[in-house]
């Protein structure tokens, strides 16, 4: 973080007075890009966009800038529908770019335009606990324990947290017996766990981490990696559990906007440069799994192989939406008391 | 338009009354109509289901309930304050009452980490509290600290100015027919301050009901526990339910005025009893 | 004189004022206080090096150009609609002042709402502005619009009280003498009012750049464009950067300490005590 850039008083002063006085916008780039993304990725595309910019410099001659927007994935996927200018979106789930397709912004095949499902790298999710795991959790049936408490983001907004919920989910199905009701009971029982509920994975990070609440922190692995990086490598244990699922956080052209700005092609490089090697190496170095098999094998020994499930798993993401997450479905349920 | 029936023979009135009417009715009044026409394509039934889920009716019950519960928790404490400030004179007296005004002149969103720093469990508050069982921090006792702060000055900048006016002979008169100073205080100052007080809560109350920077940070957003109706609105936003999210918006604005109404008539009614 | 029974004792009032003191310590204070020592934790430097950063830089710039732009916008209504209330008598005279106030018991996140629902791509107006190319919400209108919408009633609400106390005779002489109405505002009404009118400005701008709810749903969230203080400061947060946050809001909360010693001034010179709400 850039807490102790050494700046002097005086010239931070006078940058300051200076550029809030002259010239608005930033270095005038005759191109801006938009990248409307989900929470944990602000740190990623910070490194992406300039060796892109670059690269698109040496290849084109063509000077752009990009600009950034950041929050829950469906709430941002709303800001899109609501007429935000986001040349790409870069989201947490498909379903989220499924609701901009639905709606004609994006054509409905954006999903094979790119490799790999339109994903350039997956993640799963993981425990972040606290240095030397006190309350000894290692697998989804210890969330249960009665002096845990469980930080976890609000499914309806948060892209990430749609992804623990069904990785929960994907444990209690896979339990001897398990029947449709023991998964909802399993789910009930661990909402009673989480003592707050944030808007977006970021926000839950912080509550976490910076608020020190909870014993857990149900995380992206990214998410996980990152705050152990940020905050000191032993103040944090990452918990990899029996079983989690395979997150393929999406990205996509908005059709509608570059039409209209005359952007399609650069947007559609800068998605492209995603799955070149040296983006896949920032990818991984970022706490991504890349989808690159040279990349992946030289971070093999940071991603540990576990058995993930699949949005295919539940039927695709217009199912799983529809029985957990959408009105009256399975998250609503469980908050109902007396059942 | 009718002719005014001028009290004077100045200029300006049809333009100013002009600009008047037409910036309210552009920035406040078709907006707000329009937010009242758009629940019904959800129907009657439909707006009356999206209004009366289980969540819903527990975020309204935790706006409306801790906004009173704060509010009527200001009577005291503004009536503490305000008291102090007007009848006793003490060191650094003109920079506490300047101080009273700080939630109204603090953005709610600095006001909201602040009081979340303060009483997070590790905060310099919340860490004295935490021994003694008290979370405040991410639970509604968090969102009732939060309004209490916003609405401190509703209360206590109603009351000053009464306790001001207030003719000091009615005490003495009590106090020489050989009333206790209680008695004074229970039997004339009281129901001398009653008007102001309810004008007091009602603002107080008004302002917290859709607070929204103040307690977010603070609150812990727990469905059914700690979410209050601002949030769920804009939940429904992101879920893209415009007519929920405008219909949930329409009941909250329709309690208010109801909240007001009633408020006024009461305090006409003690106003004319006095 | 008063007796003794007429006035609490003198330990009473001691302890009431400790009790005071407790309580505006506790609430007001320290929140300040917990803001500026999170801003220095780490040093001068740490926090200066925010506010150089170029995105903090747009948003305390977009923040001054959106205070610019609706604070002239609502004074120059509050002063019209103080005129016409306070100045003539007419039909629904009483409904028009509680229309005024009507924006103030209205949730923040309702007043950004009615713009969404308005503006919006799926809003009344929302197909028509997109094949127009006209950007309202995410963009700099949109931030204006709910700034306008929850600062509406503050210059008006303190300018009408004021104007209703005076007396129009000298303004009705000015004009039998023969001065034209601007004239006649600005050089006998504009003198009278010049310190209420400072002051309803000054908690307007207080607001409007203060505001986080209204401006937070039609704001987009894009970083260096639509990103207004409060906002920055909520992104900060989110970016881990702890002192970048607090230094933020710091200067945010530096801000309601200047606008807070203005009023007092203000008070002080206009001699009149008053809530700000």
């Amino acid at each position: 973080m850039p807490a102790s850039r050494p700046v002097s008083r005086r010239t931070a002063l006078a940058a300051t007075l200076g550029l809030i006085a002259a010239s608005p916008r930033r270095a005038a780039a005759a191109t801006t890009l938009l990248n409307v993304s989900y929470d944990p990725t602000r740190e990623l595309y910070r490194a992406i966009n300039p060796v892109f910019i670059a690269a698109w410099k040496a290849k084109s001659g063509q000077e752009i800038s990009i600009n950034q927007s950041h929050g829950g994935s469906g709430a941002q996927s709303r800001a899109v529908l609501e007429g935000l200018q986001a040349d790409v979106v870069t989201l947490a789930l498909a379903a989220d770019i499924d609701a901009l397709a639905k709606r004609g912004l994006i054509a409905a095949n954006w999903q094979t335009r790119l490799p790999d499902n339109a994903a350039p790298y997956t993640s799963t999710i993981v425990f972040l606990v606290r240095a030397g795991n006190p309350k000894r959790v290692h697998d989804w049936a210890d969330l249960l324990k009665p002096d845990v408490a469980v930080i976890t983001p609000n499914p309806k907004t948060s892209g990430g947290a749609r992804w623990n919920f069904l990785a929960a989910v994907t444990w209690a199905q896979r339990q001897p017996g398990a029947t449709e009701a023991s998964v909802e009971e399993y789910t009930r029982r661990l909402i009673r766990q989480v003592p707050v509920l944030d808007t977006g994975a970021r926000g839950a990070t912080n509550s976490f981490v910076q608020r020190e609440l909870g014993d857990v922190l149900l995380a992206w692995e990214n998410e996980a990696w990152l705050a152990r990086q940020e905050f000191g490598g032993g103040a944090y244990e990452i918990v990899y559990p029996s079983v989690s699922v395979l997150a393929e956080p999406s990205v996509s052209v908005v059709d509608s906007v570059v039409g209209k700005k005359g952007t399609h092609d650069v947007a559609t490089a800068y998605l492209e440069f995603l799955y070149t090697k040296p983006a896949q190496e920032i990818i991984a170095k970022n706490f991504y799994r890349p989808r690159d098999a040279a990349v992946a094998k030289q971070y093999a020994e940071r991603y540990p192989a576990l058995p993930m499930a699949t949005i295919e798993d539940f039927g695709g993401w217009d199912r799983a939406q529809a029985k957990y997450f959408a009105d009256g479905g399975l998250f609503d349920r469980i908050f109902i008391p007396g059942k | 338009m009718t002719l005014p029936s001028r009290r004077s023979a100045l200029p300006g009135f049809s333009l100013t009354l002009g600009i008047t009417v037409v910036w309210l009715s552009l920035i406040v009044l078709l907006p707000l109509t329009l937010l009242a026409l758009r629940p019904w394509t959800l129907g009657l039934e439909g707006v009356w289901h999206s209004v009366t889920e289980p969540r819903v009716l527990a975020a309204l019950r935790l706006s409306f309930g801790i906004a009173a519960l704060a509010a009527a928790v200001n009577m005291p404490l503004g009536l503490l304050v305000a008291w102090v400030m007007v009848r006793y004179r003490f060191p650094l007296r003109n920079l506490a009452d300047s101080l009273i005004d700080m939630p109204l002149a603090l953005p709610t969103a600095v006001a909201g980490i602040a009081l979340t720093a303060l009483f997070a469990p590790r905060g310099w508050i919340g860490a004295l509290l935490l021994p003694l069982g008290i979370r405040v921090a991410y639970t509604p006792l968090g969102i009732f600290v939060a309004l209490v702060f916003v609405g401190l000055p509703f209360m206590v900048r109603t009351l000053e100015p009464v306790i001001m006016d207030m003719p000091r002979d009615a005490e003495e008169a009590a106090a020489t027919l050989g009333a206790t100073r209680r008695q004074t205080l229970l039997r004339v100052v009281l129901p001398a301050l009653t008007p102001a007080l309810l004008a007091g809560f009602g603002a107080a109350f008004g302002r917290g009901i859709g607070e929204y920077g103040s307690v977010i940070f603070i609150a812990g957003n727990m469905p059914m526990v700690s979410e209050i109706a601002p949030l769920l609105i804009l939940i429904r936003l992101e879920q893209l339910n415009y007519a929920g999210a405008a219909a949930l918006a329409l009941v909250m604005l329709l309690a208010s005025f109801a909240v007001f109404l009633g408020l006024n008539v009461l305090r006409a009614r003690l106003r004319s009893r006095a | 004189m008063t007796t003794s029974a007429a006035q609490e004792t003198a330990g009473t009032r001691v302890m009431l004022i400790l009790l005071t003191a407790a309580l505006l310590i506790v609430l007001l204070v320290l929140p300040l206080v917990v803001v500026l020592a999170e801003a220095f934790r780490k040093g001068i430097p740490a926090a200066l090096a925010t506010l150089s950063d170029p995105d903090s830089l747009t948003a305390i710039r977009l923040t001054l150009i959106v205070a610019a732009i609706s604070v002239p916008l609502n004074t120059v209504f509050g002063v019209s609609a103080a005129w016409c209330i306070s100045r003539f008598r007419f039909p629904g005279r009483g409904a028009l002042v509680t229309l005024i106030e009507l924006p103030f018991s209205v949730s923040p996140v309702i007043s950004g709402l009615v713009w969404v629902l308005l503006f919006g791509i799926n809003g009344w107006l929302g197909s028509f502005l997109d094949k127009a190319g006209v950007q309202i919400i995410f963009a700099l209108p949109g931030l204006i619009l709910a700034t306008v919408f929850v600062t509406f009633p503050f210059v008006a609400r303190t300018l009408i009280p004021l104007m209703q106390e005076q007396d129009a005779s000298e303004e009705e002489a000015a004009i039998t003498l023969g001065a034209t109405g601007w004239q006649t505002f600005s050089r006998v009404t504009l003198p009278n009012i010049r310190w209420g009118l400072i002051y309803g400005v000054l908690l307007c701008n207080a607001r409007a750049m203060g505001e986080f709810g209204a401006v937070a749903v039609v704001s987009g969230h894009i970083r260096g464009q639509t990103m207004t203080m409060p906002l920055q400061v909520e992104a900060l947060f989110n970016d881990y950067d702890w002192v970048g946050a607090f230094t933020m809001a710091g200067l945010l909360a530096l801000l309601a300490l200047a606008t807070l010693a203005v009023k007092a001034a203000l008070e002080w010179r206009i001699g009149r005590r008053g809530g700000m709400h």
